[in-house]
Order: structure tokens, then C-alpha cells, then sequence
């Protein structure tokens, strides 16, 4: 994906848990393309008929707290969902999602600024948020260099790769 | 500069510098998956490049989510979890020979106090009780765990909670932990590190800080951190499956915040749907009918649990309208519930009880609610869905208040059944 585009904004609100993300009546398997038509389907179960690939989520605080299943995530990009943006992540949706390349923003500014049905454009490099409805614009919070890095690299598969092959050079 | 326990803990075992904010590459004693999480962790492992894990013995998959195989597609996450364990040559046992992962784990020694523990669980942060940095992790960062024997942390702010006070015998480690959510939300410690102490902990059974330190995650905590004791200690060096050494936090260290409980005061509550940080006192509940009670799970289906939940079905029956499900946490935990006469109580009254597995508690299998139907659980979440249909709703209560609404039917503080000074023969524990 490109590290910028723009689609239609789907709102909730604060808790959005993994459980509503994706039911673990689902997680016998691992595979985004079956996890997909589940997508958020306890919390509103008309989200994978109405939304259009490239459509992102705009969510509340603490948003895929629970569970540490990173099937969640997977469900989200197996959905064609473009980028999450929250007031705040719980903590393993974070990693989760920097590991898998589901690209999220952190922005309380944006999340109060936009409406479900709006148009949104976001600049992943840049971190920046337009309401294309609005006109309004928003700046999200930087991630430390650390994983900007990770995410540069293309998140933590390419990275452990690295890591390895250093190993084994150095143990030569 | 004096260290929180969660400082100490990653100071031990990194060369970064180890201060609250900063991201460390730090070395893992042990790393853990389940049948769920196991398999997309395995194939991230390869996608790596990774051959061999960076040592068998200190890897692991535990499988308890969705086992006995509930269906064709569990039975395939389940055997493609045993060929790798078994080409690894890692650790893994077999349905009726383990249980729920965080209960069955510290029990074999393989979370101690003073190490660094990655789960691919959320509940992974039960192990904080032994003193140890255990945290969840998603199935990629757990490969790259045992690709590498390391991960890395950013180092986590602590909130340091004092329990002031003892509690009364009414009161378990569940109601402890649930009034805390309820104190600071959900998100109340997100990102942070919980460390207990205070008189109150003290006084606290191994097996209620297993309980305590489980729910951390519910508060949005990266663990939830006892300072060991002599308990710690004689539990750890009676298991321990490789020698260890415990971290303490320096006298002085500095804290986020601290949140002081006076554990005096509370009482036998209940969270209420959906979130586990709506807490109510279980007497203001009691006009909420059950049709189900679940009593088990990595947060209350260790002994202590199931003895307390004994204790009050003793010579009483499950409420005609009600299905009670018990499952105790590990195979260890069964073998000696029956010993004691526990299991035999829990059948006598009318319970459905299984073998060591998550069962019902996410949803899995052996007890799904229906639309409408409610269920109050001893397990950690009561999100919507949680155990079954959207339009079901689920109450976290611990195995006291659990028990004694298994025999009314409806929500109730288990001083209704007793009498404030009349605590249940068989229930006094140590």
C-alpha cells in the first residue's frame, strides 16, 4: 500500500475490544481472507456490508484492548480497512498491529473531528489527517524512532530476519 | 537510581539503560504460545528464517484454548502445534496431562521469580505474581521470541498499589483486583506496570495473587508485578525447574502514582456487562437471574478457588434454573480437588464439572450462551460476546459469590447465605 490514500470514515466509540474485533468462535483459523467477513461483527454487524476496501476505523480510547490475538489486526487488514485511528491503542494491539503493517494513528484531535460516512485522506509518512468534508486538518503522534524504524523496515518478520543473519555472520 | 520491580526486572536482563519511556532489547527466560495463537506464530517463525528455537526447554506450547478438539479446524491448529513442538523438540503436553496455561506453567516451575516471561496470551501477566516480567504478546512478537531468545520492551511506568489492612475471609484476591479496575478503568494502567504491596498483600494466599496479577491486563497493564516473599519463595523453590533469582524494588524507587486500597473495606463485588471495570457490590445485584455459572478458568480455577466454591455448595444444590459448569484449571488441580472431596461436592449439588481446559471462558466450547442468556463467570472478561451470542451477557464474580448465586439463581453476596460471622466449614484455608 502506497503511504497515502484516502476512503470513508467509520466511528466508534471508546473499549473496542478483540472480542468484537473478531469472536473467538472464528480463531480456528489464522487466515486474514476467512477472518475478514467477521470483522467487527459483535459490535456492528453491518460493518463489512456498508464499508469498501480502503475505508478506515476511527475509534475511541484504549482501542483492541483484551485478547492478544493478533487475529485481530489481521481480520482488520483482511478486510481492506486502510488504517485505524484512535484516541489510543491498548498495548499488544500496538505491537500487533506495527508487526503485521496494519497502519494506525494515534490522534484524539482527528478522532473528535471526524464523522462515520466522511471522507478522510492520511498521509502515513507524514502522520497527517485530512477530513476531506471538512477541510479540517490533523497531525497525529509521531512514533519514537525505534519503531519507526521497525515499520520503515516493513515491521518484525524482516527485522528478526536481520537480527539472524547478523548472528550468523558474527558466529562465523 | 532506586528501581521499581518492573525497572529491576528488565534492568537484569538487557545492556540497554532501563528507564521508564526507553526501549530495551531484553533477553527472554521463557517464551509460550497456545493452540490459538500457536499457529500463526509457527508460521511467522518460518517467514523469519528461523530453524531452530534458541533453546527447547524454554519454549513452549501449552494446548488449552479450544481443546479437546472441538471441531476439524481446532483438531489442525492443535496438530500442526504438536509436529512443531515435536521437530523442535520444545515443550508441549498433551490434553489431561496440563491445563490453562498460566495456571499450569508456574505449577511446573517454568515462570520464576526474577525473569522475563513472554506469552503469546494476554493473560500471560498471571506470572507477575511470582515476581516475574511476564507479559502478552501477539503470535508475531512470540516467534520472534523464539527465534531469538530476546524482544524488546519499551520500559514501563509503575503504579505502585498499597493494600492497606486486612481483608475479611468474604473477600478474595478476585474482589481485590476487580474493585481496583473499578477504581482507576480500564484503561487506568495502560502501558504501565501494576506493583503490589502493603499489608494487605501480605496476607494474600499464592493462589489469590495468581488471581490479582492475572486481571492486570483488565486495567490495560504490561504486568501485574507482587514483590516476592516468603511465599513467593517456598512456591517457586518447591517447582522450580531451573535455578533462579529474585529482583526487588530499592527502597525509594519512583512511582507514577500510587494507589492506596483499603482492603478493610471491601466486599464481595461483581462486574457487571461489558466491561470488567463496572463493578458493583454483588448485594446491590441481587434481582439479576442467572442461567449460567461458570466457575474455572486462568483467573479461579486453582484450588483455593474450588475449595471456597466447596465450602458453600456443601449439602446444597445448583438452583433448578441454573447450569453450573466447573472446570479446574490444571490436571494437578482436578487430581487433588478430588482428593479433598471437592469434586464430589460439585456433582452431589448438580454441577457439570470438566477436564483441565479455558472451556467457556472465551467462548471456545463446553458451556456457550445463547441470545439473552446470562452467566456469571470467575473468569476475566465480560465483553460483548464474550462466552457466546452478541445478545448474551456475562457478570465476573469470584468463586465465592459465584458458588452461593450458583444455588440461589440469582446474583448474591455469599454473607446472604451464611451470615456475616458464619464463614463456610472447609473454606478457611491456610
Amino acid at each position: 500500500m502506497s503511504d497515502r490514500f484516502s476512503g470513508k470514515a467509520w466511528v466508534y466509540g471508546d473499549n473496542v475490544d478483540t472480542d468484537v474485533i473478531i469472536p473467538a468462535r472464528y480463531l480456528s483459523t489464522s487466515n486474514p481472507a476467512e477472518l475478514a467477513p467477521h470483522c467487527l461483527e459483535d459490535l456492528d454487524s453491518g460493518f463489512m456490508k456498508k464499508m469498501e476496501p480502503g475505508d478506515l476505523i476511527v475509534a475511541g480510547g484504549n482501542f483492541g484492548c483484551g485478547s492478544s490475538r493478533e487475529h485481530a489486526p489481521l481480520a482488520i487488514k483482511g478486510a481492506g480497512v486502510s488504517c485505524v485511528i484512535a484516541v489510543s491503542f491498548a498495548r499488544i494491539f500496538f505491537r500487533n498491529a506495527l508487526n503485521i503493517g496494519l497502519p494506525i494513528l494515534e490522534c484524539p484531535e482527528a478522532v473528535s473531528g471526524i464523522e462515520s460516512g466522511q471522507r478522510v485522506e492520511v498521509d502515513l509518512a507524514e502522520g497527517r489527517i485530512l477530513n476531506l468534508d471538512t477541510g479540517k486538518a490533523f497531525s497525529a503522534k509521531p512514533f519514537p524512532p525505534f519503531l519507526r524504524d521497525l515499520v520503515a523496515r516493513g515491521g518484525l518478520v524482516p527485522a528478526v530476519r536481520a537480527r539472524l543473519e547478523e548472528r550468523r555472520r558474527n558466529a562465523r | 537510581m532506586a528501581r521499581t520491580l518492573a525497572e529491576a526486572l528488565i534492568a537484569s536482563h538487557t545492556t540497554d539503560r532501563a528507564e521508564p519511556g526507553s526501549i530495551c532489547r531484553v533477553r527472554v527466560d521463557f517464551a509460550f504460545a497456545n493452540d490459538i495463537t500457536g499457529a500463526p506464530a509457527i508460521e511467522e517463525f518460518s517467514r523469519m528464517g528461523a530453524e531452530r528455537v534458541f533453546d527447547p526447554k524454554r519454549c513452549a506450547i501449552v494446548p488449552d484454548h479450544f481443546t479437546p478438539n472441538k471441531d476439524i479446524a481446532s483438531a489442525r491448529q492443535v496438530q500442526a502445534a504438536r509436529r512443531f513442538a515435536r521437530e523442535q523438540g520444545m515443550l508441549f503436553w498433551e490434553v489431561g496431562r496440563a491445563g490453562v496455561e498460566h495456571a499450569f506453567l508456574p505449577e511446573k516451575g517454568l515462570i520464576l521469580p526474577g525473569e522475563v516471561i513472554l506469552g503469546a496470551d494476554s493473560h500471560t501477566c498471571t506470572g507477575g505474581a511470582l515476581g516475574a516480567f511476564a507479559t502478552g504478546v501477539g503470535s508475531t512478537d512470540l516467534a520472534g521470541a523464539w527465534a531469538l531468545g530476546e524482544t524488546w520492551f519499551r520500559v514501563p511506568e509503575t503504579i505502585r498499589v498499597e493494600v492497606e489492612g486486612k481483608p475479611s475471609p468474604w473477600v478474595t484476591g478476585k474482589d481485590l483486583i476487580l474493585s481496583l479496575i473499578g477504581m482507576i478503568g480500564v484503561e487506568g494502567a495502560r502501558y504501565a506496570a501494576l506493583e503490589f504491596g502493603g499489608e494487605g498483600i501480605a496476607a494474600l494466599p499464592m493462589d489469590d495473587r495468581f488471581t490479582v496479577a492475572n486481571m492486570a491486563v483488565e486495567a490495560g497493564a504490561k504486568a501485574g508485578l507482587f514483590v516476592p516473599d516468603d511465599r513467593t519463595i517456598d512456591y517457586a523453590t518447591a517447582r522450580a525447574a531451573r535455578p533462579f533469582e529474585a529482583a526487588y524494588p530499592d527502597p525509594g524507587a519512583s512511582y507514577a502514582r500510587t494507589v492506596r486500597i483499603d482492603a478493610g473495606k471491601l466486599e464481595p463485588v461483581v462486574a457487571l456487562p461489558h466491561l470488567p471495570s463496572n463493578v458493583k457490590p454483588a448485594k446491590e445485584c441481587e434481582s439479576l437471574e442467572l442461567d449460567q455459572v461458570f466457575i474455572g478458568s486462568c483467573t479461579n480455577g486453582r484450588l483455593r478457588d474450588l475449595e471456597l466454591a466447596a465450602a458453600v455448595l456443601k449439602n446444597r444444590t445448583v438452583h433448578e434454573r441454573v447450569r453450573l459448569v466447573v472446570i479446574p484449571a490444571t490436571v494437578e488441580v482436578f487430581a487433588e480437588a478430588m482428593k479433598r472431596g471437592f469434586i464430589e461436592t460439585f456433582i452431589e449439588a448438580g454441577a457439570s464439572v470438566s477436564t483441565a481446559t479455558c472451556g467457556p471462558c472465551l467462548g471456545g466450547h463446553y458451556g456457550i450462551l445463547a441470545p439473552g442468556e446470562r452467566c456469571l463467570s470467575t473468569s476475566n472478561r465480560n465483553f460483548v460476546g464474550r462466552m457466546g451470542h452478541a445478545g448474551s451477557e456475562v457478570l465476573l464474580a469470584g468463586p465465592l459469590v459465584a458458588a452461593a448465586s450458583a444455588v440461589t439463581g440469582r446474583v448474591t453476596d455469599p454473607r446472604e447465605l451464611f451470615g456475616v460471622d458464619a464463614f463456610p466449614k472447609g473454606g478457611e484455608g491456610e
